[in-house]
């Protein structure tokens, strides 16, 4: 393969600067001391101080974590379930349910955030379940979750070598020790890597948390995008500053975890 | 009916369905109940009108699919078609523009030496996995009045000094752009990095010239990437809600937004699950299309 050529640098560091110039004026501006955004006018912290002691923006954070924790909780066990269902055993109607899987990724989330907004009021007015909230916004994650890590790990098992399983069947092992002692910690980087990014897209998401929100169920996205459409604070850009900073941690984390998966895999 | 040798295992079909529904059965169960229903709801009630009180009644009427098509109550009414030209356009032309600036960096990032390329890859990962919301709120601090971008353009003539860029169509586009050029250009680099460069060097070889040798020996074999990336961008750029809504405001209104009204203060649900089956159909129509351009290469690709 050639070496780039100039224009082709040259393209590239335009692009680089486009990719970043957000990211980076979010960064800068959180530091800048005028109260009502605007031009820059010299450098504070002080709203990094008073991030920690706004109530709204912890409880913001408390939500985001305990949706992540538990939508991913749940949606692993199910996801993998389902995952190794799909890849083991045929059943009438598996390849529509196969199809099924493809649905969060075929559907813009606006519509399935609607579709699920109103599956959940007709339920509330019914049953009076469901009432809006961190519960509602719970089911609708892992409603998104399952399939994304049941397709994952079904990839996983499609990769394994069957000898394996049926070594551990004619050592006397019956089904359910093949999957807990054979099948399941082979299939353990799958299901992590299907986790973390149920965990990411939970965390990330704002569309799907903003239409089955209730009162008072605040998520940082939420909470980023209701604060921004009355005008944009430095508080606000304080907080962004942190979260892309732990996105770009997590990215760069995951990244070398997975080089040095992959080299030990080699040898 | 035989049993079959599964795993080593004898396997009767009774057995198999046991095992079915114990380990397929609860995933299939939540996924159907809380996103197979809800959508086939959506079908029904966009046939269905809204009460006085924004409340659904089951009527059956064409009325919200000819709403959107123009022919209201009120005689005709461009608005809605508007909104799904305008959409259109503008997916398209974000997963067109994501294409025209991807191909060269993706050349560029699988030209550099081994060590260089992780980092340049890094680089295009990190935008991809940071909160979008946030990425496009800061456009309105760099699209600000008192910015330099919106002084240069105050100078040129293009707005009155002292406006800021946006709210304006031509923002929504910048920032679509921007949010989803990693979502392209990362299925594309995938393909690029395969890329066989001795057909490249044959048809050069064969005297083919530069044009020649990109549409014949190369586009041939990142066409999946390519497809890939532009389905993976038009879907999401379709249903988009957010963007517009901050940096168009009500002077660019997408399908997103018009779904979002509908139900938000509007609160006419059969209008708005009837603007949600038209996106629907929009996307079912551009993965036809990228099905029978792509083949059997492009969907192993995208999934």
């Amino acid at each position: 393969m050639k070496r780039p050529s100039l224009p082709l640098c040259l393209n590239a560091v335009v692009l680089y600067v486009f990719l970043y110039a957000p990211i980076v004026v979010v960064i800068v501006y959180s530091f800048n001391s005028a109260r009502r955004g605007g031009p820059w006018r010299g450098f504070t912290t002080e709203w990094y101080a008073t991030l920690f002691h706004s109530p709204e923006k912890l409880s913001a954070v408390t939500n985001t974590v305990i949706l992540a924790v538990a939508s991913t909780a749940i949606s692993t066990v199910l996801g993998t379930l389902l995952g190794y269902g799909l890849s083991r055993f045929s059943f009438p109607g598996k390849k529509l349910f196969s199809w099924l899987m493809y649905i969060p990724v075929v559907v813009p989330d606006i519509v399935a955030a609607v579709a699920m907004l109103m599956f959940c009021s007709f339920v509330r007015n019914w049953t009076g379940l469901l009432e809006l909230g961190l519960t509602t916004m719970i089911i609708a994650h892992v409603t998104f979750q399952i399939p994304l890590i049941a397709i994952v790990v079904r990839s996983r098992l499609a990769g394994m070598d069957p000898a394996i399983e049926e070594a551990a069947h004619d050592l006397g092992a019956d089904a359910w020790q093949k999957f807990r002692h054979v099948t399941l910690p082979l299939l353990m980087p799958g299901v992590l890597a299907g986790a973390a990014l149920a965990f990411t897209m939970s965390i990330d998401d704002f569309v799907i948390s903003f239409f089955t929100a209730g009162p008072g169920a605040t998520t940082l996205p939420i909470l980023i995008y209701s604060s921004v459409k009355r005008g944009i604070t430095p508080d606000i850009n304080a907080l962004a500053t942190l979260i892309v900073l732990a996105s770009i941690v997590g990215t760069i984390t995951v990244t070398m975890l997975q080089r040095r998966g992959r080299n030990e895999a080699n040898i | 009916m035989k049993p079959k040798i599964h795993f080593g295992e004898q396997l009767s079909p009774r057995a198999e369905q046991v095992r079915s529904a114990l380990t397929s059965g609860p995933g299939i169960t939540w996924v159907t109940v809380f996103l197979l229903v809800p959508l086939i709801s959506i079908v029904v009630i966009s046939f269905m009108s809204r009460g006085t009180y924004g409340d659904v009644q089951p009527h059956f009427t064409l009325e919200n699919f000819k709403r959107f098509l123009g022919f209201g109550a009120f005689g005709f009414d461009p608005l809605y078609p508007k909104i799904i030209l305008r959409s259109l356009l503008m997916a398209l032309g974000t997963v067109a523009l994501c294409m025209i600036v991807s191909l060269p960096l993706t050349f560029f990032i699988a030209g550099l030496p081994q060590r260089w390329k992780q980092v340049a890859l890094m680089l295009v990962v990190i935008p991809f996995w940071t909160n979008m919301l946030i990425r496009t709120y800061a456009w309105q601090i760099i699209f600000s009045g008192t910015g330099w971008l919106a002084r240069a353009a105050a100078s040129l003539g293009l707005i009155a000094p002292g406006d800021a860029l946006y709210p304006s169509a031509f923002a929504v586009f910048v920032v679509l752009t921007c949010d989803f050029l990693p979502v392209l250009a990362l299925p594309l680099y995938a393909s690029v990095e395969k890329i066989d460069w001795s057909i490249a060097e044959a048809a050069s070889d064969l005297g083919a010239d530069g044009r020649r040798v990109f549409w014949h020996a190369l586009l041939p074999q990142i066409k999946p990437g390519l497809m890939a990336g532009a389905i993976l961008v038009f879907i999401p750029a379709t249903g988009q809600f957010a963007i517009p809504d901050l940096m168009g405001g009500a002077k660019t209104v997408l399908l997103g937004n018009a779904i979002q009204q509908q139900f938000g203060f509007s609160r006419d649900w059969p209008f708005g699950s009837a603007i949600s089956c038209l996106a629907m159909a929009i996307v079912m129509i551009g993965l036809w299309l990228f099905a029978r351009t792509a083949g059997e290469e492009g969907r192993k690709t995208l999934v």
